[in-house]
């Protein structure tokens, strides 16, 4: 009866979270909400007995993310842009999509039914026998790093292509900072040739100036 | 940035080596415990996001440079691959850590430490690499 208080309680507040995301038009108190709605998330998590994501999920969504997209906001500005037209399709698209993905969970087992399909597949065998075929008392660390060792690796691949990605994209290469480097040896020595030190030189382009 | 808040810079000093060693331990006790390779690898890269923070940029980049940052992404990767392929050359599956060590739990706890700790490594160099890319921009 408690359980079911505390769940509806956190529910509640995520719904109120989500609204409030939509409706608000400063990005740094979206940010700071995203970031509720990720500890909030990670709450509720740890009261299904997840504890591994709900750890995952407060770390990555309440912390990372939030610092990420902070550094994202210092960058481009923190007002959305005003809404200069309405258009009816947006909204039609969402209620159309929302609308489809409630029915569908009219389908679906009910919470910690014994019969639900992802019962009768591999899960028996993970509670059973992970501890004589791998070892480690957390189950979850026995199906992410052994039984499912080739979709952690995977995973990993994506966070280094993530890493990767943004490298490539917005980080200056250490090829070109050699270079950079590599051209003020350049103009040092040239300088050097013609006799002149670098104050000289900005004391001749501020004249230009 | 925050050069001369003394709140934040001595509570960070204090706080550091202390998350620190909590990423260590939600690393190496991901077996026994909630939490694992990518758990720890956040938690590692928060502290320094925490000391780029206080500390400015320019200290950052003096602490943990690019090129070290770029090794540990590729390393994490290789590391987990790596164990996969040393599985195969012992004569078992890819990612096989029973053929790993003569018994097989022993092999299983073997690979399952060393491949999350390519995990711990490969998160923490990306999600450090993805801030110190998008702090480092020049504002506009």
């Amino acid at each position: 009866m408690i359980l079911d208080l505390i769940d509806i309680t956190l529910l509640v507040f995520l719904v109120v979270t989500a609204v409030a995301i939509v409706r608000l038009d400063n990005l740094f108190a979206v940010v700071m909400l995203l970031g509720i709605f990720s500890l909030i998330s990670a709450v509720l998590y740890v009261q299904l007995d997840a504890v591994d994501v709900a750890f995952t999920e407060a770390a990555v969504g309440a912390g990372i993310s939030t610092v990420l997209m902070l550094g994202t906001l210092a960058l481009t500005g923190s007002e959305e842009q005003k809404r200069t037209h309405w258009s009816p399709i947006p909204l039609a698209v969402v209620v159309i999509t929302g609308g489809a993905l409630v029915y569908g969970t009219f389908d679906m087992p009910h919470y910690g039914d014994p019969n639900a399909p992802i019962h009768q597949h591999v899960a028996d065998r993970y509670i059973e026998k992970s501890g004589q075929e791998v070892g480690p008392p957390n189950i979850v660390t026995s199906v992410l790093a052994s039984y499912r060792g080739f979709d952690t690796l995977g995973e990993v691949v994506v966070v280094f292509t993530a890493g990767a990605g943004v490298l490539t994209l917005l980080g200056h290469g250490i090829v070109s900072r050699r270079k950079r480097h590599r051209d003020e040896e350049e103009i040092k020595r040239e300088l050097e040739e013609l006799d002149l030190d670098e104050t000289d030189v900005t004391v001749l382009e501020e004249e230009d100036i | 940035m925050l050069r001369r808040k003394h709140i934040p810079r001595t509570v960070s000093k204090i706080l550091a080596p202390y998350i620190l060693l909590f990423a260590l331990y939600v690393q190496f006790h991901g077996d026994y415990g909630p939490g694992g390779g990518f758990q720890a690898g956040v938690i590692f890269a928060s502290v320094f996001i925490l000391y780029a923070l206080i500390y400015g940029m320019d200290n950052a980049r003096k602490v943990l440079p690019p090129s070290i940052r770029r090794i540990l992404l590729g390393l994490g990767v290789l590391i987990y691959a790596g164990t996969g392929v040393v599985g195969m050359l012992m004569g078992g599956n890819f990612l096989n850590y029973s053929v790993l060590l003569h018994d097989p739990l022993h092999g299983q706890h073997l690979g399952i430490n060393v491949i999350e700790f390519g995990v711990g490594m490969a998160v923490f160099a990306s999600m450090v690499t993805i801030f110190f890319v998008f702090a480092g921009q020049d504002r506009k």
